[in-house]
């Protein structure tokens, strides 16, 4: 591939992107009252979404072969206990991730 | 915020292992700057995507941020000419930051909290992944997993609004949704049924998510 063609997968990637996050600005204008039913999706949806991208993360984890997704299971167990214990973004980023790759490269 | 660093050097490693180097670990960083798309951009720049895909792929994995936008409208609405530029940065770590509203330090103007916050966020990504990107080609070291980064992100930002939330019931419509979604349509394309499907869920049990607010 180009570096051409590289540099124009990466702008579609950027515009599209902004796009995605400059459009509800645009559709619900800070002056005009903001229908109550948005306000309310407004307040739910960011659990349900991180709830989603957690799945998301998972998407590819295979239960029935392999390894059955049990450094997948373990790690997600660690940084929710740790994340509970001490409420430090990094530590539980960094232990959970560390934990995984020592898991899947040299136990599983 | 810290946790940024830590996700780009990840990305800068990936990217870097994929033939490219850390000056385009920045440009992207600074261009896109979207933390998960950003992982799944080296797929497909390393694959040889064609655009439409490309395309396609960035609507599907980033349009939550259109979820995103539509949460900050209550928070941004006085922020003036700054809009387009906090919309932009706008990305998973600044949303989940500007959502804990308590974080908010007292006494302290919100429109500059905001500002200073993207920036900072940006920066941190940007540095994170050019880091990265020279580390990955000065040393050699086994990278399988790193990506799990983005899993324990999303994981710890998942328990701090569990434990905020009033209702539960938005979080277990997000959960079984999902679930049920990549169950039926499988793991390429169940992102877009799922946010229909948890848009639709909310609607649905609107009553007693907000009994409880």
């Amino acid at each position: 591939m180009t570096d051409m063609y590289a540099l124009l997968m990466v702008a579609i990637m950027a515009l599209i992107t902004f796009l995605l996050r400059f459009i509800p600005f645009l559709a619900f204008p800070a002056d005009k009252k903001t229908p109550a039913v948005i306000t309310y999706l407004s307040n739910a949806l960011p659990c349900a979404i991180m709830g989603m991208l957690v799945i998301y993360c998972l998407k590819d984890v295979s239960l029935f072969t392999g390894n059955h997704g049990i450094p997948e299971a373990i790690c997600v167990i660690l940084v929710v206990l740790i994340h509970k214990w001490k409420h430090n973004s990094l530590l539980s980023i960094f232990v959970g991730t560390v934990v995984y790759m020592l898991l899947i490269q040299m136990v599983f | 915020m810290a946790g940024y660093i830590c996700l780009g050097i990840g990305f800068g490693v990936l990217l870097q292992s994929a033939g490219y180097s850390f000056l385009w670990a920045i440009l992207m960083s600074l261009t896109i700057y979207a933390g998960s798309m950003q992982y799944v951009a080296v797929d497909l720049l390393s694959g040889g995507a064609t655009l439409i895909a490309t395309a396609l792929m960035t609507l599907m994995v980033n349009a939550r941020h259109l979820f995103y936008g539509i949460s900050m409208l209550e928070n941004y609405k006085d922020v003036g000419k700054l809009k387009p530029l906090l919309a932009f940065t706008l990305t998973d770590e600044t949303y989940s930051l500007v959502c804990s509203r308590d974080l908010l330090p007292e006494g302290i103007d919100e429109k500059k909290y905001y500002l200073f916050l993207s920036l900072m966020n940006q920066s941190y990504w940007v540095i994170g992944s050019a880091i990265g990107g020279i580390l990955g080609a000065a040393i050699t070291f086994n990278s399988t997993g790193i990506e799990f980064a983005m899993t324990s992100l999303f994981v710890l930002i998942f328990v701090e609004q569990w434990e905020s939330a009033k209702s539960h019931i938005p979080a277990c419509i997000g959960i079984i949704c999902t679930l049920g979604c990549l169950i039926i349509f499988g793991s390429g394309s169940f992102l877009i049924p799922s946010m229909v499907c948890i848009t639709i869920g909310l609607l649905i049990f609107r009553k007693g998510a907000e009994k409880n607010d």
